[in-house]
């Protein structure tokens, strides 16, 4: 009996059988994972790189400092210096750069770097640059005569740190943070705006995804308990919106919401309020939320509705039996239940929120501009560093979500259909 | 979405642009169209060079990338004059020779044909455009006459319309209150010019709908949204042009800027993309364009002859930002200011717009 046991299982061929199971569930892996390689190569190809690619971008930008060599040898040698009161070989370094970009034609990535943290130098260093030649000795006194700015500590600051091609600059920028003469300061009142859009973009995705959840829940019960004729119908009423242009979605409210729109002519034609007090519905936050909530809610529809589906009526229908009332059994046998899709909803539509760009565009008006308007704005004006990291901060912001998320509901919850 | 229904169409119009001889990137819409009419389609009867035409948002953007990324294919692209600056500036555009370009249709050399700024190291304008205001003629019968009266909300009540962005925005506010248009730039370029500018723009703030998007302006107009809006004076003249509306431009505080063609770095079809600049910005080029869309054409020989528009019967002259009844109060963008300070005074101006 003990010698039974002791004896390997074998295999027909008479090979150890937990070697061949070994040996034929790699083979199963490898297939497995040859099915997914293109698959693989496509993510990490159109996802992966160019995400680190901007990423990359946000923490370097060389424009200076491959273009001053001068300068960036003399800051290399002289850390320490006084940006108040740089001496004259840092001018005489200064001089021979400009000249040098204008022989070049480097004059306009320098001065555009610099123009990042310190604005206004651009035409100071095509002018610099132009002149450069001609300076002599003492090129201080040279150089401030064609244009005083020169002496900006400010300006000695930003080019100090820019002749290192990696910097945190562009997310120093992007949190609000000003090159001040006295170094990195916190912004003016009337200047701060990354970080208050940060909150603000949060915030207006959060009540999106709350506002989509309410108006999801019913619908996609209906969509789940309905006879099969009557949800087929309901079904395609909310697949019909996704399938229309996000374009036209946003432009249809506008006819509809603005202010001699129809739902405020159909209000005053009923009487309900005067000509004169035609309600603002449109080019403001309510009509971001408003367009946001119709664009995004079949993405909070079509998860809920997949798990709804699949749960069985019996469940609820033993509880009640049981004497529980409708509304505990809601609470405490359905609702825990969609949990899955509620958790899988809300993630896609707060993350596709967080990210609008073209709705709060053109319904936003003043105050319904989001984070990713900046992103836009600074991409369209070639200032791609700071573009990404704000796109930067943005993506650590949604990461951290993603984790809480994963650590409160767990994120082998998700169930997307 | 959007943006990735525009990258494959992007990606899809440079799959065929690769049969092409010369491919060109402008903004689409009635403005492409007419390019297309009045540059493309002539160019390739002349010269039997297959030309195309592809769209894009803002083709300053795309052709940044593509030189960066050492794939190029546009040959010649139609950008904003400050993005042709910055971009050739940043070594992004090849330089065009300007002594090569064709001398006017009355002889006159290419250099003093041009008019002042519409021949840069590295692009050539194809038109002149204009940020202007405009009323509904149906609404005020003794319309606005000047830049003053579109900020005076006790004469004209009513919504205002404005782009939303800091650039012309602040110049128009500046115009608005008293600064001549030689000194706007002097004042904007001090801190207390910057307040003086936004607080001109708050006594209407609450009053204003904000635009992004150029087609906005005059359909705001159209729907009754605002009683008068900034706006391209291009789209105001084509929705009273195409659909007859009572559209009415307000010249004065004009402020105008040119639309450069230009070449990518790197760009294999340099010579036939010359070529397509030296055809389009002709006298004869440039007429046609301004027959199609009123924007102005860039060359003084161009303005000689009287332009009719395409229906055969409407004078173009008066529609145009570059008449001299239209030049009386006109300011040209400044493109060195914008390429200084875009950044800086559009943070204030988004910071201004949420308090």
């Amino acid at each position: 009996m003990a010698e039974a046991t002791s004896e390997l299982l074998k295999t027909a061929d008479g090979r150890p059988l937990k070697a061949a199971l070994a040996a034929a569930q790699t083979r199963a892996r490898r297939r497995a994972f040859l099915l997914v390689l293109p698959l693989l190569f496509f993510v990490l190809l159109t996802f992966l790189v160019p995400i680190g690619y901007m990423l990359k971008r946000s923490v370097e930008h060389d424009g200076f400092a491959a273009s001053a060599p001068a300068l960036v040898a003399w800051f290399g040698a002289n850390p320490g210096f006084d940006p108040a009161d740089p001496p004259e070989e840092a001018y005489a370094a200064l001089v021979q750069d400009l000249a040098r970009m204008q022989g070049e034609k480097t004059t306009g990535i320098a001065g555009t770097r610099i123009n990042y943290s310190v604005p206004g130098t651009i035409s100071m260093f095509k002018k610099g640059a132009r002149e450069a030649k001609d300076l002599v000795p003492p090129f201080k006194d040279a150089l401030l005569a064609v244009d005083p700015a020169w002496a900006k500590p400010a300006l000695w600051r930003g080019m100090a740190s820019a002749s290192n091609a990696y910097t945190s600059e562009f997310y120093k920028v992007a949190a609000d943070m000003k090159l001040s003469d006295d170094g990195w300061t916190r912004g003016g009142d009337k200047e701060r705006i990354y970080l208050y859009l940060f909150f603000k973009t949060f915030l207006v995705s959060g009540i999106i995804t709350v506002i989509c959840l309410l108006l999801a829940f019913p619908v996609s019960h209906l969509l789940a308990t309905l006879p099969m004729a009557k949800s087929s119908l309901l079904m395609i009423l909310v697949l019909l919106p996704f399938w229309t242009s996000l374009l036209v979605r946003t432009t249809s409210w506008i006819a509809l919401l603005q202010e001699q729109g129809i739902v405020n002519d159909m209000l005053v034609g009923l009487g309900l309020i005067d000509d004169q007090g035609r309600l603002t519905m449109m080019y403001n936050m309510t009509g971001t939320i408003v367009a946001m909530t119709h664009v995004l809610l079949p993405f909070m529809i079509l998860p809920l509705y997949s798990v709804m589906r699949v749960i069985p009526p019996s469940y609820a229908r033993a509880a009640r039996s049981l004497g529980a009332t409708s509304w505990t059994t809601f609470r405490r046998v359905y609702l825990p239940q969609t949990l899955p899709g509620i958790a899988a909803g809300s993630l896609l539509v707060f993350i596709l929120a967080v990210g609008y760009y073209i709705t709060p565009a053109l319904v936003g008006g003043a105050d319904g501009q989001l984070i990713s308007n900046l992103i836009s704005f600074h991409m369209s004006k070639s200032n791609w560093s700071l573009a990404a990291a704000i796109a930067g901060m943005l993506l650590a912001a949604i990461l951290v979500l993603y984790w809480l998320y994963d650590r409160l509901v767990g994120i082998d919850r998700l169930k997307l259909g | 979405m959007k943006k990735t229904l525009i990258l494959t169409t992007a990606l899809v119009s440079l799959g065929f642009a690769a049969n092409a001889d010369v491919t060109v990137m402008s903004w689409g819409g009635a403005y492409g169209e007419a390019q297309t009419e009045a540059f493309v389609k002539p160019f390739m009867a002349q010269t039997g060079i297959t030309t195309i035409m592809v769209d894009s948002d803002n083709p300053a953007t795309p052709v940044k990338a593509m030189v960066e990324s050492g794939n190029v294919t546009v040959d010649v692209a139609n950008i904003e004059y400050a993005d042709a600056i910055r971009l050739c500036d940043e070594g992004i555009l090849e330089p065009i020779d300007a002594s090569t370009l064709p001398a006017g249709s009355d002889g006159t050399p290419a250099a003093e044909d041009f008019i002042p700024g519409a021949v840069t190291e590295c692009g050539v304008s194809t038109d002149v455009w204009s940020n202007v205001f405009a009323y509904d003629a149906s609404k005020f019968p003794e319309g606005p006459k000047t830049v003053a009266d579109f900020f005076d909300l006790e004469k004209f009540p009513g919504k205002r319309g404005l782009k939303k962005g800091a650039k012309a925005v602040l110049e128009f506010a500046l115009m608005g209150d008293g600064v001549p248009a030689s000194e706007v730039y002097a004042v904007l370029s001090t801190p207390e010019g910057v307040e003086r500018a936004f607080a001109k723009l708050d006594t209407i703030k609450k009053d204003v709908v904000w635009w992004e998007a150029g087609s906005q302006a005059p359909q705001l107009l159209a729907d009754g949204e605002v009683a008068m809006t900034t706006a391209y004076n291009g789209r105001i003249f084509a929705a009273a042009q195409n659909e007859g509306k009572p559209f009415q431009i307000v010249w004065d505080g004009q402020i105008y800027e040119n639309e450069m063609f230009v070449i990518p770095k790197g760009t294999p079809n340099m010579e036939q993309a010359l070529e397509f600049i030296r055809f389009s910005t002709s006298t004869e080029g440039l007429r046609a364009s301004a027959q199609q869309i009123s924007y102005g054409p860039a060359r003084k020989s161009a303005m000689k002859e009287e332009l009719i528009f395409k229906d055969g019967k409407t004078v173009m002259a008066p529609h145009l930002p570059t008449s001299p009844e239209n030049m009386t109060n006109a300011l040209e963008t400044s493109a060195e200011f914008w390429v200084d300070h875009d950044s800086e005074l559009n943070e204030r101006f988004q910071a201004w717009l949420s308090q």
